[in-house]
């Protein structure tokens, strides 16, 4: 096997080195009763090349890549990756190394996360970003137990408009922890109804998305506002870091803290994962914050270095009464964001962000010309809602079949949106692409 | 000169990326503009974001000085006990990369997405097979993930017996994230020690367990490298208690092939597959933490959860007891197709293999070294060592001078401090894809460190010297902490 380098002479060395006898010696402490009855039955070792055609066969069995025109966001969208960001965040220096507990050695993972950290906190106009979380749904859910660590209260107010899948992942961190979390409407102009809130002296946060699930874009503002005048936090989360761009940011909205899903910032779908999960604050709020930092310093000639830092947070110090479990983050996806950051710089994602919108808007207005209405009259970003004429299923199912994906039914999420799909479009589908579509649910 | 770009040889000094940026610069192919422009609200308009603005090539650059300041596996030796830094396959690297997998959307109808579905229900057999246990979830993103998975189980388990319970077992030697990781489900840690041999006694578990006690949290082999060889009768009287017993699988990689995980009486175990299964671990993540447990946990388990039903996969939610879910989508599929085509690349006879010489290397170190550090625990280990640095306190010298000085000859060093059980511990995991030649240049390198701290200690105080840089002010880094620029 090419990846174990033992010849037997080795292992004869080796062994006598050790005075065992053989390879199974140093079993011998298992006891009998706790070893397999009988060997690993798994498929048979493919050579390399084998391999690969095993692999062919699933990646063909799937709608993605040019052949296939999907109009899905919500949660994951699909951005044109820069080759050279693809390419330096392959380097196997970052690649294969380990989280970076010996900082001598690891400097260049150090910086770059350093970095991250802030075109993270600049982008959402934050004062300090961690150095990442799993994804952007349990960098909701430690947000809110972060809040409710630090105003020991121990209810939420949470946007019916956040991604469903992210309430979800809410509701499993939260459930054993006894915190109650009080869903907020929407309205009918699909942003959240801010007059629903409800009681407040108890609330350790009030989170809403921005652009929310259905695309619709928040008022922040009146959010903060309204959390700030109860004593609580305002989490402002998001799945679409490239609106951003061109929107105002979280922190310029009063956020206290904003998190969310990195994966538009160059990194691909991948089914879903591995994403990024951003999580930011006022520093005010750093020594509670979960996850790991990275922080500048000097070494002992004075030159510049970076190190992890406020580790008296972390579990490996803290053990029980750590912010949280975390340890392995999606660091690599990190780096992955700032090199695409620094692509783009601010100007381009301006561009790209304004390009985004403006695709959307095409969009609206011609699917509103062929008929289709948009429920939703709130402002949106890349992402809407639209209520497709009675008996679309059929003409939904048809387009599948030619692997396009005219959105995402909203019906198993919230059922009283029978008939209505979220769309999504981004710098990759062309005009061409929308018309085509939009020919299609006409005819 | 000292400030001047190449005064270290190949390695270059590089700025932050907003002190290279130019306003003015791109290094982004901004796609065609084919749609007229929309005028953005007033109210809603941000400024443009102030991000660093570079060419492609000051990027790109920027990058490859980053790069090469770090240590890596595939450039040498990096035995941090523990955390498994084996090589990682690059045929791996190619199959995440399929376009038809790496492009897809996490919410395709699953006609459009067979290919991937069928990719999970074969990763959670093998892994279930691996293991023998009998039901797997892929969802969650790393170990600690897969901990916090694991302790929603219990939880859930307990809750819907009718008998909430509020400790949880969890001995000295454990990771950090044990107990950080049961906290999170409200639970208590109820600390327990390890025997003179390193290991835990049934006697000391029957004290600690009761029924207000969820269960044990158990890592074996333990984190000092030996196998807890009274895990059954541990197991046994948790069970009696209408406990659980969690395994971390953290240390997997020593016992593939060997260790039947269900006979023992683990009930809910998580694999690394970022230690065990040879992913990357990319500077610290993404990783993944599958969950795999016993056929009465099952129902508990994250959803939603792949059935396949004449012959089509389908993610079924139909799991009343389910915790829920830990991501918005299925897990780090990028994460979990390298996991899978190392076990097709490996087979069953190359995994176990795979075990056995990752631990043919740790006790040929430790049977190398132990005249020259002190051996915590004088017996066979797994698949790492642990020794300290008590010979080498009388001079002065630390076990973080002795991983400091490593670095100079040019390997990463072990983990240190920890286990918390062996003061100035030095744990170190060779992996099995180290050559012999490796291994036998590491034990030199610390047969000379050890010499250089009995003859001329500073060279260790002073070290590393050969590193991009020398020892960092941790301590004024935490004081004032300087997060972002």
């Amino acid at each position: 096997m090419r990846y174990l380098p033992h010849t037997p002479e080795d292992i004869t060395q080796m062994l006598e080195a050790t005075g065992a006898r053989s390879l199974e010696d140093f079993f011998a402490v298992i006891p009998p009763e706790c070893r397999r009855e009988r060997p690993m039955v798994l498929p048979e070792a493919l050579t390399e090349w084998e391999l690969d055609a095993h692999i062919d066969r699933f990646a063909g069995r799937m709608a993605a890549g040019p052949d296939a025109k999907v109009f899905l966001g919500a949660g994951s969208y699909e951005h044109f990756i820069p080759a050279a960001v693809g390419f330096v965040t392959s380097r196997s220096e970052f690649v294969t190394s380990y989280t970076p507990y010996q900082p001598e050695m690891s400097q260049g993972t150090l910086q770059a996360v350093f970095e991250y950290q802030s075109l993270a906190a600049r982008l959402l106009g934050m004062e300090v970003a961690n150095a990442s979380m799993y994804d952007g749904a349990s960098a909701l859910a430690e947000a809110l137990l972060m809040a409710a660590r630090v105003t020991r209260r121990s209810a939420v107010a949470l946007s019916r408009a956040v991604h469903p899948l992210y309430r979800r992942v809410v509701r499993t961190y939260l459930e054993p922890t006894g915190i109650q979390v009080r869903e907020v409407p929407f309205r009918p102009d699909g942003a959240t109804d801010r007059s629903a809130i409800g009681r407040t002296d108890d609330l350790a946060a009030v989170a809403v998305q921005s652009p929310n699930f259905f695309g619709c874009i928040e008022d922040l503002q009146a959010f903060s506002d309204a959390a700030h005048g109860a004593g609580a936090l305002s989490i402002a989360a998001f799945s679409e870091p490239l609106a951003f761009g061109i929107l105002k940011n979280p922190g310029r909205l009063g956020a206290d803290i904003a998190c969310g899903e990195g994966q538009s910032l160059g990194i691909p779908r991948s089914f879903g994962g591995p994403g990024l999960g951003m999580f930011a604050s006022k520093m005010q709020y750093v020594r509670s914050m979960p996850g790991r930092l990275v922080g500048e310093t000097l070494d002992l000639e004075g030159r510049r270095g970076y190190v992890l830092t406020l580790a008296t947070r972390e579990q490996h110090i803290r053990r029980e009464k750590a912010t949280s479990n975390i340890c392995t983050n999606n660091s690599l996806c990190a780096l992955t964001a700032a090199a695409y950051m620094a692509s783009l710089g601010g100007t381009g994602m301006r561009e790209l962000a304004q390009l985004n919108l403006d695709r959307a808007e095409y969009l609206k207005a011609q699917l509103r010309a062929a008929g289709v209405s948009l429920p939703f009259s709130a402002p949106t970003f890349n992402e809407f809602v639209a209520a497709f004429p009675a008996g679309f299923e059929e003409t939904y199912r048809r387009l599948l079949a030619r692997k396009i994906v005219a959105g995402l039914p909203l019906e198993p999420y919230y059922p009283e949106l029978a008939g209505r799909y979220l769309l999504c479009v981004t710098e990759t589908l062309s005009k061409a692409d929308m018309d085509t579509l939009v020919r299609e649910v006409q005819s | 000169m000292t400030n001047s770009l190449g005064t270290t040889g190949l390695v270059l000094e590089e700025p932050l990326l907003w002190e290279r940026g130019r306003r003015g610069r791109s290094g982004f192919s901004l796609p065609r503009r084919d749609v007229p422009r929309c005028e953005v609200p007033k109210e809603l308009a941000g400024a443009t974001p102030d991000l660093p603005e570079l060419s492609e090539v000051d990027m790109v650059r920027h990058y490859i000085r980053l790069s090469q300041w770090n240590f890596s596996v595939d450039a040498g030796m990096y035995p941090l006990g523990s955390c498994t830094m084996k090589y990682n396959p690059k045929t791996n690297e190619r199959q995440c990369s399929r376009p038809g997998l790496a492009s897809a959307h996490p919410l395709l109808p699953e006609e459009l997405c067979q290919g991937a579905l069928e990719l999970i229900a074969a990763l959670e057999c093998c892994l279930a097979e691996i293991t023998g246990l009998d039901a797997v979830s892929l969802q969650p993103g790393a170990g600690a993930h897969g901990e916090l998975a694991g302790m929603l189980i219990f939880h859930a388990y307990h809750r819907h017996r009718g008998k909430p319970r509020s400790k949880i077992i969890v001995p000295d030697t454990a990771h950090g994230t044990n107990p950080a990781s049961a906290a999170l489900c409200g639970y208590t840690a109820v600390p327990v020690s390890s025997n003179a041999d390193g290991i835990l006694s049934p006697e000391t578990v029957a004290a600690a367990m009761d029924e207000e006690t969820a269960g044990i949290m158990v890592t074996n082999p333990n984190t000092i490298g030996l196998f807890e060889e009274n895990i059954k009768a541990i197991a046994d009287i948790v069970h009696a208690k209408g406990g659980l017993v969690y395994g971390d699988g953290a240390n997997m990689n020593a016992v593939l092939g060997m260790v039947d995980m269900g006979r023992i009486g683990v009930d809910v175990l998580h694999l690394n597959l970022h230690k065990t299964f040879s992913t990357p671990h990319g500077g610290g993540g993404p990783g993944a933490g599958p969950v795999c447990v016993r056929k009465h946990l099952a129902p508990f388990l994250p959803v939603p959860r792949v059935v396949v039903r004449d012959g089509v996969f389908r993610w079924s939610e139909d799991f009343p007891l389910s915790i829920g879910k830990l991501q918005a989508f299925w897990g780090n599929m990028g994460v979990l197709i390298r996991a899978y085509s190392y076990i097709l690349s490996l087979g069953a006879d190359n995994l176990k293999r795979a075990s056995q010489l990752a631990v043919l290397n740790a006790n040929y170190i430790k049977a190398q070294l132990k005249g020259t550090f002190h051996l915590a625990y004088d017996r066979p280990c797994m698949h790492e060592c642990v020794f300290s640095d008590k010979r080498q306190q009388a001079h002065k010298v630390s076990t973080l001078d002795i991983a400091k000085r490593l670095m100079d000859y040019g390997f990463h060093p072990p983990t240190i401090y920890f286990p918390l059980v062996v003061p100035g511990a030095i744990m170190i995991e060779p992996t099995e894809t180290e050559s012999k030649e490796t291994i036998d240049l590491f034990i030199d390198a610390m047969k000379a460190i050890a010499a250089e701290a009995r003859d001329n200690p500073e060279v260790l105080h002073q070290a590393p010297t050969r590193c991009k840089r020398r020892r960092l002010d941790e301590t004024a880094a935490a004081r004032k902490p300087c997060l972002r620029g």
